[in-house]
């Protein structure tokens, strides 16, 4: 039976060092924290998409009622404005161009504008959110990676702001437009998934 | 990109009363107010108990008062069927929700993580502030169903389709009440996904200086580990909710099929599947059970080693089986589900990973055990607390081995026996945890001590109490007494109502006891004797700064880690016997 | 104070544990083909897991007996585990370990039996249509078949629980309807279990079984009642205000008896 007073370690200087970043309060974060908080984001909006897939994958087994629906061609130029503003958000961060952050913006917005007169395109067809399984899973995908846009175009905003305000963290930058790339790869599957199975 | 500005640290600056104490972005004042919510939730959720219970022992006496607050649902003082019902949805949400989640995951977790981790806040402030407005958002919304004319929801905290989505042709209880109810998980979704998000990131990015992942404390651990389990878990709880709204007020039929006749009338609906509702439930479900249970897995941990004044026993082991945990919660939540009408042939799938969580969760209760062997036991209200977190835990867990096997839960599933088993292990042993937290942490939080004496009283009367509770309820699922009902009208019920006035009296006996709880902790708050910055003799860094902490936790000087959290029991500086974290400066 | 808690908890483990090995509350008495080696799994369980609830509760209380400090007590060193937590975990592997491939391997076949497998052909067939808040049985009557369901036929006012249409059906004509479940015993039922409007289920604690009843699905259950009697059947989902009941009687009557009640329910439909 082990019994005695354990012998005191010997403080661990050389042990493995925490990362170190200048704290939380209200000081500007260091670069990994925000793209920390994107990558987190990005899993957990990836894992609510893939379970409104699955979703349609059981809803679309076996249901009687399940009847193809023909995407406004829209989506498809939408697509190409979506995917435009990723290129001009990199031009803009690499190449320090304020004006292509602005175009990335518009661009943005544009892309949710167009979303929006596709579901009038839509409803005009008498294709609404409760006219069928098909359509209803369009409208709930296509609003809620819409909404999500509409955040990134937020971020955007931020960024913008702080940098005519006097610079803005290349850390931050960098995350906010990981995250909008991310919204242009979300689309592209969800254009895959809407084309092959709704 | 929710970001912060460049300012100086926040202590420095001159803060307006809101901005300090209500729209604080302080994780210390964020931690309280999520803990206050708790505490408003959980008086709420037993105040409904009681009513509830007092219904089951005595169905036709009437309640003073009741009559008045509720006219319609207990008119007289007697409620009706459905107002049980709805009570019972209530007390189940309320606690699941804003209760096992918000005080021992968002509330201590938003106070300590921080300081355990050494920073002066966490990741995203701002988020986090965010983080409980919209959970008391979400609350206030629950709250509101209780006022709403048709009467609060009325589907259990399960909310099944299609009874949860069809609307008022299913009967009362399915009006606006239970919109409510969606729309309230929903947002409470979106406000623990922020948090989680916060206590990650917080995790991995803002550690101190020598503060390795082997060194954060065990709590920290449980609480990094929950968060992530959150994060997966309310990501698909979320959609779901979205679905369950939209059958309900767009028409649509995600999981309504075709073909219902409810109240003589044949459903506008068509093709939706009930059992998908089930599934993406429970997927959230089951990871949620341990995301109630996990943080009491790492306060009890913290604390028994403080007061068994030795380390806690294979801390590795410990780390090991909570991310074992993790994973395997996410491959069972099919075992609610044997019975529902899903392929028989998956249950066995399902069986299985649930019968091996069993393994590492027994060898979590093992390392307890084995820590209070050899201790020099010192028994206060939060030892007190461990120790019985450990004793309910084992008999939650016990019952857990016949509802895991899907040919014994073909006979126990629907009955008393399942109320039992998750009453123990999630709701008991998580508000043991919560309780030993209280003690543990109420010095440091509000530089106050608590009352032992009330402590150890509220505690032998709380342990007694539970068992009284809930240990007969095992007895009456063995009898076959169902669950979710309002009264016991069946031939073969009728002998079983003595035990459950026997379980009445209990509950209101043990409920009753919780007023020393509240008062101990109100009557501390503002007289207890001066709390010292380590009274319990700990070695985790909020035990290096002042109690209560300043505004940036450790005054301006961010502390270095040298040692493990868990030395004790060692041949310490100035004769201790224990050794701090932060090296001395 | 060690004392007491030790005290305390093991009075609770044993008064616990005492209950239910004397079965003070217990299952009613089975009267199914299957239900026996349900009990049998059940009664595994029960002294396996109940050694374990002992072992670990009286530990627990043993050891803060033992290493409470009290006032007045020498000061002491403190010990670690003998052994440290290496013959813990392999402890925890190997017994729960075995304890869960046994019960697994057992009770997997016990399942099987009654879910995995289709009734034999000899099995007598009825519908059950659960709604808020009844339980309806139909036999096919002398035809031997069922006549089809149309959901907007379904109306309680015109007790048409199953929607037939007799005016064109011909197999439907002769449907028997009925509000208890009367069954041949010895004979294998194989039940259809439609919902109505939303989930119930379908338990009957003597005949060990249970069964959700999902809209839009259509479930088969099967079992043997082997003694004769008048039993409840209960609905243990979730349905409504009338939840608590929502109850109907089974009667399991000898092969005789049960062929002269269907011939008189023949008859009167
Ligand atoms: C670790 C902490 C645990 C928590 C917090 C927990 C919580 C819960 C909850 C809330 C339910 C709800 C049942 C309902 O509403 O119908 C439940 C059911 C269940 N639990 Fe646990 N549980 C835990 C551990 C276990 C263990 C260790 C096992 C397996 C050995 C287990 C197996 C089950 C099963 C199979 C059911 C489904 C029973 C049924 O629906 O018939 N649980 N549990
Ligand atoms: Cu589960
Ligand atoms: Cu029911």
């Amino acid at each position: 039976m082990s019994t005695a007073i354990l012998p005191p370690r010997p403080p661990a200087t050389s042990g493995p060092v925490g990362r170190m970043t200048n704290g939380g309060g209200d000081g500007a974060l260091g670069s990994s924290v925000a793209q920390t908080g994107v990558w987190i984001g990005i899993g957990t909006i990836a894992m609510s998409f893939a379970a409104l897939t699955s979703a349609l994958v059981v809803r679309q087994s076996g249901a009687p009622d399940w009847h193809h629906l023909q995407l406004p061609a829209l989506l498809y130029v939408n697509t190409l404005v979506l995917l435009g503003s990723s290129v001009t958000l990199e031009w803009a961060r690499r190449r320090q161009a304020p004006l292509a952050l602005h175009l990335t913006i518009a661009l943005g917005v544009m892309f949710v504008v167009g979303q929006i007169l596709a579901w009038r395109q839509l409803i005009a067809q008498q294709q609404s959110l409760a006219s069928g399984p098909s359509s209803a899973f369009f409208y709930v995908f296509t609003a809620l990676h819409a909404m999500h846009v509409l955040g990134g175009v937020a971020g955007l905003t931020y960024v913008e702001r702080r940098m005519t305000a006097g610079g803005v963290p290349p850390g931050t930058y960098k995350a906010a437009a990981l995250y909008w790339h991310f919204m242009a790869v979300l689309w592209l599957y969800l254009l895959l998934l809407l084309t092959i199975r709704a | 990109m929710t970001h912060t500005t460049a300012h100086p640290p926040a202590h420095a600056q001159r803060q307006s009363f809101l901005r300090k104490h209500v729209f604080s972005v302080d994780h210390k004042v964020i931690g309280r107010q999520y803990l206050d919510l708790a505490l408003v939730a959980v008086v709420t959720g037993m105040v409904l108990s009681w009513l509830m219970r007092f219904h089951l022992g005595w169905p036709d006496t009437p309640v003073p008062l009741l009559g008045k607050l509720a006219p319609t649902g207990a008119a007289g003082g007697v409620m009706t069927p459905e107002y049980y019902l709805e009570l019972m949805t209530m007390h189940g949400t309320i606690m699941v929700f804003f209760v096992l989640t918000t005080a021992p995951f968002a509330g201590f977790g938003n106070y300590f993580l921080p300081i355990h981790v050494g920073a002066e806040d966490m990741a995203f402030p701002r988020i986090n502030m965010m983080s409980f407005w919209v959970t008391l958002l979400a609350f206030l919304v629950l709250v509101a169903a209780f006022f709403v004319g048709d009467g609060p929801p009325l589907s259990g905290w399960t909310a099944y389709a299609p009874l949860s989505a069809v609307g008022k042709d299913a009967g009362p209880g399915q009006g606006s009440g239970q919109t409510l109810w969606a729309i309230s998980i929903g947002i409470f979704c979106i406000a623990q996904l922020l948090g989680s998000l916060n206590f990650i990131a917080t995790t991995l990015d803002l550690r101190t200086k020598g503060m390795s992942l082997a060194r954060l404390p065990y709590a920290t651990w449980a609480w990094f580990v929950t968060a992530v389990i959150a994060l997966v878990a309310f990501a698909v709880l979320l959609p779901a909710c979205i679905l369950l709204i939209l059958d309900r007020v767009a028409g649509t039929s995600f999981f309504i099929p075709g073909g219902l006749v409810i109240s003589d009338r044949l459903q506008p609906h068509m093709g939706g599947s009930p059992l998908l509702w089930q599934h993406l439930f429970w997927f959230f479900g089951h990871p949620e059970v341990y995301v109630a249970i996990l943080p009491g897995f790492g306060i009890i941990s913290q604390i028994l080693p403080v007061f068994a004044r030795k380390p806690l026993l294979g801390p590795r082991v410990f780390i090991a089986c909570l991310v074992a945990i993790a994973f395997l919660s996410y491959t069972v939540w099919g075992h609610h589900m044997f019975l529902s009408g899903m392929n028989p042939f998956s249950a066995t799938l399902f069986s299985v990973p649930t019968l091996v969580i069993t393994i590492p969760a027994a060898i979590i209760t093992l390392l307890w055990i084995g820590t209070v062997y050899g201790a020099r036991l010192r028994l206060t209200s939060a030892s007190l607390f461990a120790l019985g977190f450990v004793s309910v835990f084992v008999s939650g867990g016990i019952s857990g081995f016949f509802l895991a096997q899907p040919s014994t839960d073909i006979y126990l599933h629907g009955t008393y026996f399942v109320v039992a088993h998750f009453h123990f292990v999630m709701g008991v042993a998580a508000m043991f945890g919560i309780f030993a937290g209280t003690y543990f942490w109420f010095p440091k939080m509000f530089g106050r001590m608590m009352s032992e004496t009330l402590g150890k009283w509220h505690f032998w009367l709380t342990f007694i109490g539970v068992y009284c509770i809930f240990m007969p309820m095992h007895y009456l699922g063995l009898a076959g007494n169902v669950r979710r009902y309002s009264a016991f009208t069946d031939d073969y019920l009728q002998p079983l109502i003595p035990l459950h006035r026997f379980i009445t009296i209990a509950a209101l006996f043990t409920g009753a006891v919780q007023l020393i709880f509240l008062f101990n902790l109100i009557r501390s708050r503002l007289r207890g004797p001066k709390a010292a910055d380590n009274p319990w003799e700990a070695t985790t860094l909020e035990w290096s700064t002042s109690s209560p902490p300043p505004h940036d936790n450790f005054g301006g000087r961010r502390p270095t880690v040298a040692y493990g959290p868990n030395e004790y029991g060692v041949a310490g500086p100035a004769g201790r016997d224990y050794v701090m974290q932060a090296a001395a400066q | 104070m060690g004392r007491l808690f030790a005290v305390v908890v093991t009075v609770i483990a044993l008064v616990s544990a005492a209950i239910f090995a004397l079965h003070v509350w217990w299952l009613p008495p089975d009267i199914s083909a299957h239900g026996s080696r349900i009990d049998r799994q059940l009664n595994e369980t029960m002294v396996t897991a109940g050694i374990l609830f002992v072992a670990a509760q009286l530990a627990l209380g043993l050891f803060v007996w033992r290493f409470d400090v009290r006032d007045g007590m020498p000061p002491r060193a403190v010990k670690t585990f003998p052994g440290g937590v290496t013959p813990l975990v392999v402890l925890a592997i190997l017994f729960v370990g075995i304890e869960i491939l046994v019960l697994t391997f057992v009770g997997s076949k016990v399942w099987a039996s009654v879910y995995q497998t289709p009734a034999p052909a000899e099995a007598l067939q009825i519908e059950v249509e659960a709604e808020q808040f009844a339980f309806y049985f139909r036999y096919a009557g002398p035809d031997g078949k069922f006549g089809t369901m149309h959901p907007d036929l379904m109306n309680d006012a015109t007790q048409n629980f199953f929607g037939l249409d007799p005016a064109n059906d011909t197999t439907a004509r002769d449907d028997i309807v009925v509000g208890t479940l009367v069954i041949p015993v010895n004979q294998p039922i194989d039940l259809r279990l439609h919902a109505k409007d939303v989930n119930h289920s379908f338990y009957v604690p003597e005949l060990r079984i249970q069964q959700d009843f999902v809209p839009g699905m259509v479930i088969p259950l099967h079992f043997t009642a082997t003694q004769t009697g008048k039993y409840e059947l209960v609905c243990t989902q979730l349905c409504g205000l009338g939840h608590y009941n929502m109850r109907a009687y089974i009667e399991v009557k000898t092969p005789a008896d049960f062929a002269q009640w269907l011939k008189a329910q023949a008859a009167t439909s």
